[in-house]
């Protein structure tokens, strides 16, 4: 399951943007969005999913639970 | 700094070490206080400051009180993203009608923001400085922020560049910084201990990770001090603001103060607290109160025997154009900047600002000439005077036009700016409203006096049954000179029992917005 941004919540601020290890993040209508096919939940990258850590507003990048989770390529 | 880096900084054949140490040494950058001491601020010349220094502020309206009367600043919105999170910070809500630092209208590109320097500077002959304050942290978007003053120490290399930071990258772009030749710094100090740090600041983005708590505030502090040693050991000037939070860290801002002063900052700026529940902070939403009046000027003058005190910030938003007390930025946007034919003429903003120099001279002469007068008198009487003007140092603004008063203490020792308070535009459609007329005598509550260029019969009424004695005899004139005489007349009154001296209250510190339409 990748992440995703509630784009009601997001301030545009652009703090994710450079901190996604697979530039998986964009402006997209004057918020920002995760492309979910690039997004692996920074996992083998960080021990804790870069947009979640620096957005500034709470419960702003999380889980999108409609999508199955990110596997590690074998 | 400490002794081997200055050992360094002299053992490559610069002065540097020398330098700062003058820095260290010089105290005052306001008018001269009571202990008499020579400062950049009081004179029109440089003063007890070293040459190398005075270049770098005489001009700086962040940097000297006396150059604020005179020239301005633009800060560009070009850094939208933050590293760190402060309890007094709400970066979700724009409002034009707000001032407040964290605020901005619109984000620019570094392409944009060079054009609109461009288009300001020709607009504003006076405008000496660009600054980048955010609305994010400059040094979390480094990119942007070194591209812009790139652009622009290009295009305008008479225009001084400086930045605004919380300090947490400041030690890893020390010498990016110093490449682009920005010689002036500021960063945001709240605290040197942990334990209250944890109280101001929820969280940190460090290297990766998300840190809170004391371990937070640990980096955070380690960072900004090892950050500002290294930009005093480059010799760019360095000025500290910190946010009085009552109850927080009040106590500890003197500590503080101890602490950026040991390590070569310039100017220390403390700074109200800005907190209403509308603002959606932290400190808004749990009650946490700002500091009165009073109190602010207190801890301001408790710290001033150690270093200069900044006492004229506005807290200004981060998209700000134009002198200190004044916002132009809606004059400025995106839009209109796009479809302006700039041209940008240094010349002429040459001329002009030989012009301003000339009014500064002459403003400080008559300054002189009105203290010399009051040499004799010996009296232990302080006094607060509020003043409404629109820049130059004179009292040229109606009493109920003023967005906001100055305000300055009077005693033997001559007239010295300590503050400023912010009121809403009292005259409003051509009538006055009798609520603002509350606001504004709560606001100079502290003051026995109020210059004013012109004011109307009823107002003039209500402020002396509050107490405040409106002079509108000065109109035009100079506001030091001016205050200066009019204190002279007081104590001869006092001195002949004609009026009684009788101490003022305290004055609320206004936390609401700056409406810009005028």
């Amino acid at each position: 399951m990748p992440f995703k941004i509630i784009a009601s919540q997001c301030t545009s601020c652009s703090a994710c943007e450079p901190e996604c290890p697979n530039v998986a993040i964009r402006e997209k209508g004057g918020t920002f969005v995760i492309d979910p096919k690039k997004c692996t939940e920074c996992l083998g990258h960080f021990d804790e999913p870069q947009c979640v850590a620096v957005c500034p507003v709470d419960n702003t990048c999380v889980i999108d639970t409609s999508l199955p989770r990110y596997q590690a390529p074998a | 700094m400490d002794v081997s880096a200055q050992h360094d900084a002299s053992s490559n054949g610069g002065n540097v070490g020398e330098i700062m140490q003058a820095i260290a040494e010089h105290k005052g950058c306001g008018t001269t206080g009571g202990s008499g001491k020579a400062s950049c601020g009081s004179q029109a010349g440089q003063g007890d400051l070293p040459t190398e220094i005075w270049e770098k502020v005489k001009n700086h309206p962040c940097y000297s009180e006396e150059a604020h009367h005179h020239y301005a600043r633009m800060h560009v919105a070009v850094a939208p993203a933050c590293n760190i999170q402060c309890n007094y910070c709400n970066r979700k809500y724009d409002c034009a009608n707000e001032s407040r630092p964290g605020v901005v209208s619109e984000k620019l590109t570094p392409e944009q923001a060079a054009k609109k320097v461009l288009a300001v500077a020709s607009t504003i002959p006076q405008m000496t400085v660009l600054g980048i304050a955010g609305p994010g942290d400059p040094l979390a978007n480094p990119e942007k922020t070194f591209k812009t003053f790139e652009l622009i120490y290009n295009t305008a290399p008479d225009i001084k560049l400086c930045l605004s930071t919380n300090g947490l990258m400041l030690p890893d772009h020390v010498d990016t910084i110093a490449k682009y030749n920005v010689d002036h710094v500021t960063i945001t100090i709240n605290m040197v201990d942990p334990e209250i740090g944890a109280k101001i600041y929820p969280w940190i983005f460090y290297k990766h990770k998300r840190y809170t708590g004391y371990e937070a505030a640990k980096i955070l502090t380690d960072r900004q001090l090892q950050g500002l040693e290294m930009l005093t050991e480059r010799g760019i000037l360095c000025k500290v603001n910190s946010v009085m939070i009552p109850g927080i860290n009040d106590q500890h801002l003197v500590e503080v103060n101890k602490a950026v002063k040991s390590r070569g900052a310039f100017l220390h700026n403390i700074m109200p607290l800005i907190s209403a529940p509308e603002h959606g902070t932290v400190f808004g939403l749990n009650g946490q109160r700002g500091p009165s009046a009073q109190e602010l000027k207190a801890l301001q003058d408790s710290c001033e025997g150690e270093m200069n005190m900044m006492r004229h910030c506005r807290q200004c938003r981060a998209d700000a154009v134009g002198l200190l007390g004044e916002d132009r930025s809606a004059e400025f946007t995106t839009e209109k900047i796009m479809a302006m034919e700039v041209k940008y003429d240094a010349d002429t903003r040459k001329a002009y600002q030989e012009k301003v120099e000339e009014e500064r001279i002459a403003k400080v002469a008559a300054k002189q000439e009105e203290l010399a007068e009051l040499a004799g008198k010996s009296s232990d009487i302080k006094v607060l005077a509020a003043v409404a003007t629109k820049g130059s140092g004179l009292i040229n603004e109606h009493f109920g036009h003023a967005k906001e008063f100055q305000v300055y203490e009077l005693s033997t020792a001559g007239a010295k700016f300590v503050g400023h308070r912010r009121v809403d535009l009292y005259c409003q459609g051509g009538y006055g409203e009798e609520d603002s007329l509350e606001t504004i005598i709560r606001a100079i509550n502290d003051c026995h006096a109020v210059f004013v260029a012109k004011i109307g019969g009823c107002p003039k009424g209500d402020l002396v049954k509050a107490g405040i004695e409106p002079v509108d005899q000065y109109a035009h004139e100079f506001i030091e000179k001016s205050a200066i005489a009019w204190f002279k007349a007081y104590l001869d009154k006092v001195n002949s029992g004609e009026v009684e001296h009788v101490e003022r209250g305290d004055a609320a510190i206004r936390q609401g917005a700056l409406i810009s339409a005028a």
